[in-house]
């Protein structure tokens, strides 16, 4: 863990709801963003998505990023986990500055230290739930390397499924499971290279109400057990309501509350 | 490992793209059949002209020939000595050949090409013995004409040759003779006997049949058995014979008796005066004008100036049957020192034969190039006009034209394995716009653009690799039945794929060549990774968050 960043008092004050946990913010930030700005272009015509955005997540914290659709907190999530670079602004990921990065280093960036977890899944069709958990280690290892380790790494992605209750699951392919289910081999695969940080992207936003209640179950325990820093972005109060700590984003902007 | 995994599932999942690369099969497949029969008739045509042509041929230009034939093979030791296996002098000479065709009894004049040869040392030089028909002759060649045992061990029957032959027209041709001496047709029988056989034109309705047509084998001939029997030695000019009806004992044996003698014996190319057709129910059917055990006459040029012709009469000893058709069509062989004698060979001051050319075998494995260009040298071409050739300077324009095909063909096909590759370029596309959310899952979980195309690459090189090693194994499947398939499209399309009547094989020859195979399979294995490029660099510029909102 690299030194905390020293930020001006005021900063933070703007656009972070004082949460009555914010005693626990005396640990680490894990990361910070300043003056994100983003805009798509759109057949010649620029859409403004970010105006300016600043955010900073805490070790341990549970962040909500709630926003309607269009706010632009989609694409904040894609900027925080370095998918997409901001237009101007700076994002520090413990202390480093990772925005302007190589994509070589982002993409280790997102394979050893971020765990990713979307609203649609995305896992891999033709692979088993196991072999999708397995596939960030896949990545991070060469041939040699991974099958060397592969069955210690085939334990903790067993281990990983268990804990998200899939451990009867593990041959089955994505297109076998229900929604839930996939989500849950999502947010194993998400936890298999031990991130400092989670980021979901309305991990519950194809859910029914049950298995998203579910889903939200698995992720604060994730991070009340052992101490994930959770960043969750929804459109959903009740969800939001779930975190620690909310932030709004309104066109753009994170509006105070 | 998420590239082999990936690849590897990608192709599992995805049989429309196995389809893809069936046209890459196909080509490979094709490729190995074409270059194995090319492969296959180059072979055999090799080793039928390097079997007929000996290793190199110091050749005289001039039809008189090179003088002391002793000499100049002396020297070709000085130079050559030691990669020398085999040597001996040839006459070669153009001549007209003429025979009676036995069949309608018409004269027939063709052009040959008369060699005289040593007949003890021309086999060592080349494939002599092994291309004639009677197995005597297949173990030491003589030039004497042997009892009916032509042909034996041949695919296709022989007729009845040899003495038996020779008796049996000699025996016919008294009677026709006797026939006319009756009629009034001819004064003497003397003056009849002189003239066998009759050169004048036949009357085709005195003789409506030609000769008499014998059967395939002697014993089926009852009333001529008596007739043969009474050669008990074997040796059919030491027998006695039957009747002959102008001979009475106080007669001088000073006529020639065809019936027990022969003229200096010839060995002729079967095609000379063979035809090779089909009969009414289209099986395949050989029509012999002439066979061992007839004569001929053959006329050739002297060495004098101007040439005058010179003739004389053969018997036919043996058939020559290379199944080469320009060779079996032209070459006639006669003793070299007979036809020195008819020709006068000789260096007018010394007397000395003289031939036109020396015919050299080298040990296996001699540089024949070089021993030709060092040959060349010693002989200088201003100073004695010789050529000096190897048996592919004789035959280079055969053999480049056969090389200049297999080139052609190869390039036309290997430009359908790079269709095929289009074909694959299309399907791939296709399954990177199909794949462009995982593409967009994987970069998300980190794997760099790198990786992400070599996933596509590695799927355009197992399905290349599937795909060759599926054409390898048909090809090679091919190859080898292909004289049964050849069997079964005649039977389908009533078709002769391979007619006999215009190849002298009577199977497709093939020689499967691994380097060209291993080639083959590379080149598409190639084609097809270079078609997968383009798709793969498609996939790895993908950005990472259009790709996954890409529906």
């Amino acid at each position: 863990m690299s030194s905390a960043y020293k930020l001006p008092k005021a900063k933070i004050a703007v656009g972070v709801e004082q949460s009555p946990q914010l005693h626990r913010a005396a640990t680490s930030v894990v990361m910070r963003a300043t003056g994100l700005v983003k805009s798509y272009r759109k057949s010649k015509v620029e859409i403004p998505v970010l105006n300016g955005v600043d955010f900073e997540v805490r070790e341990g914290e549970f962040q909500a990023i709630i926003g309607t659709s269009g706010s632009g907190k989609s694409t904040l999530l894609h900027l925080l986990a370095t998918l997409d670079q901001p237009d101007d602004g700076k994002i520090f990921f413990e202390g480093n500055r990772i925005d302007n990065l190589p994509a070589k280093s982002r993409d280790i960036l997102r394979n050893r230290y971020l765990g990713i977890v979307f609203q649609f899944y995305h896992l891999l069709p033709e692979l088993s739930a196991l072999e999708n958990v397995l596939m960030p280690l896949m990545i991070r290892y060469g041939f040699t390397k991974y099958m060397l380790g592969r069955r210690k790494h085939r334990r903790r992605a067993k281990a990983l499924l268990d804990t998200v209750g899939l451990s009867h699951r593990l041959k089955h392919r994505p297109r076998e499971l229900s929604g839930g289910e996939m989500q849950r081999v999502a947010i194993a695969r998400a936890l298999i290279a031990d991130p400092q940080l989670l980021l979901a992207d309305e991990p519950t936003g194809n859910l029914d109400r049950q298995a998203g209640d579910e889903i939200m179950e698995i992720l604060r325990k994730l991070n009340r057990e052992q101490g994930l820093t959770v960043v969750m972005v929804t459109h959903d109060d009740a969800i939001a309501e779930q975190a620690d700590r909310t932030i709004h984003l309104v066109e753009g902007r994170v509006q105070s509350m | 490992m998420y590239k082999v995994l990936l690849s590897w599932r990608y192709l599992k999942s995805r049989y429309i793209a196995l389809a893809s690369i069936v046209s890459v099969t196909l080509g490979v497949a094709t490729l190995i059949v074409v270059n194995s029969v090319m492969a296959g008739f180059t072979v055999e045509m090799h080793d039928r002209l390097h079997g007929i042509l000996s290793d190199i041929v110091v050749r005289s230009h001039n039809l008189t020939g090179l003088p002391d034939s002793e000499w100049h093979m002396e020297e070709i030791r000085k130079i050559a000595g030691d990669d020398i296996e085999a040597m001996t002098a040839t006459v070669s000479v153009p001549a007209m050949i003429n025979f009676r065709d036995n069949i309608r009894g018409q004269w027939i004049t063709q052009p040959i090409n008369l060699i005289g040869i040593d007949e003890t040392t021309y086999s060592d030089v080349s494939e002599f013995k092994q291309h004639l028909l009677h197995p005597l002759n297949r173990d030491q060649m003589e030039f004497l004409l042997r009892e009916n045992d032509y042909g034996r061990g041949r695919k296709d029957k022989f007729p009845v040759a040899g003495w038996d032959r020779r008796r049996v027209t000699a025996q016919w041709e008294q009677r026709q003779i006797a026939d006319q001496v009756e009629n009034g047709n001819i004064d003497s029988p003397d003056v009849a006997l002189t003239i066998s056989p009759p050169l004048e034109l036949v009357d085709e309705a005195q003789f409506p049949a030609g000769l008499p047509v014998l059967p395939d084998s002697i014993e089926e001939l009852p009333e001529l058995q008596g007739l043969l029997d009474n050669d008990p030695s074997g040796v059919g000019h030491q027998g006695n014979l039957p009747a002959v009806p102008f001979q009475t004992d106080d007669t001088p044996q000073l006529m020639f008796d065809a019936a027990r003698e022969q003229h200096t014996g010839i060995v002729l190319g079967i095609s000379i005066c063979s035809l090779r057709g089909r009969d009414v129910n289209g099986d395949l059917m050989d029509y012999y004008f002439a066979l061992p055990g007839d004569d001929v006459k053959i006329t050739f040029p002297n060495t004098g100036q101007p040439p005058k012709a010179v003739s004389d009469s053969f018997t036919i000893v043996d058939f020559y049957e290379s199944e080469m058709s320009e060779y079996d069509s032209s070459f006639a062989f006669v003793p070299l020192s007979k036809l020195q004698n008819l020709r006068g060979m000789f260096t007018a001051e010394t007397g000395v034969a003289s031939v036109s050319a020396i015919q050299i075998k080298l040990r296996a494995g001699a540089d024949l190039d070089l021993v030709r260009n060092r040959l060349q040298t010693r002989f200088p071409l201003q100073q004695f006009g010789y050529q000096i050739q190897t048996w592919r300077d004789m035959q280079g324009p055969l053999l480049s034209a056969v090389q200049l095909e297999t080139t052609i063909l190869n390039i036309l096909l290997f430009l359908i394995i790079a269709v095929a590759g289009f074909g694959i370029l299309a399907t791939f596309f296709m399954i990177v716009v199909e794949k462009t959310r995982d593409v967009g899952i994987l970069k998300s979980l980190g794997a760099p653009s790198r990786g992400v195309m070599s996933i596509f690459l590695g799927y355009g090189l197992s399905l290349g690799i599937a795909g060759s090693l599926a054409g390898l194994a048909l090809g090679l499947l091919f190859v080898d039945q292909i004289n049964v398939v050849a069997g079964w499209i005649e039977k389908v399309t009533g078709q002769e794929v391979f007619d006999p009547t215009v190849y002298y094989f009577s199977e497709i020859p093939v020689v499967v060549n691994p380097l060209t195979c291993l080639w083959v399979v590379l080149g598409a294995v190639g084609i097809a990774v270079i078609a997968s490029v383009l798709p793969a660099r498609k996939a790895a510029k993908l950005h990472p968050v259009e790709a996954l909102r890409y529906e």
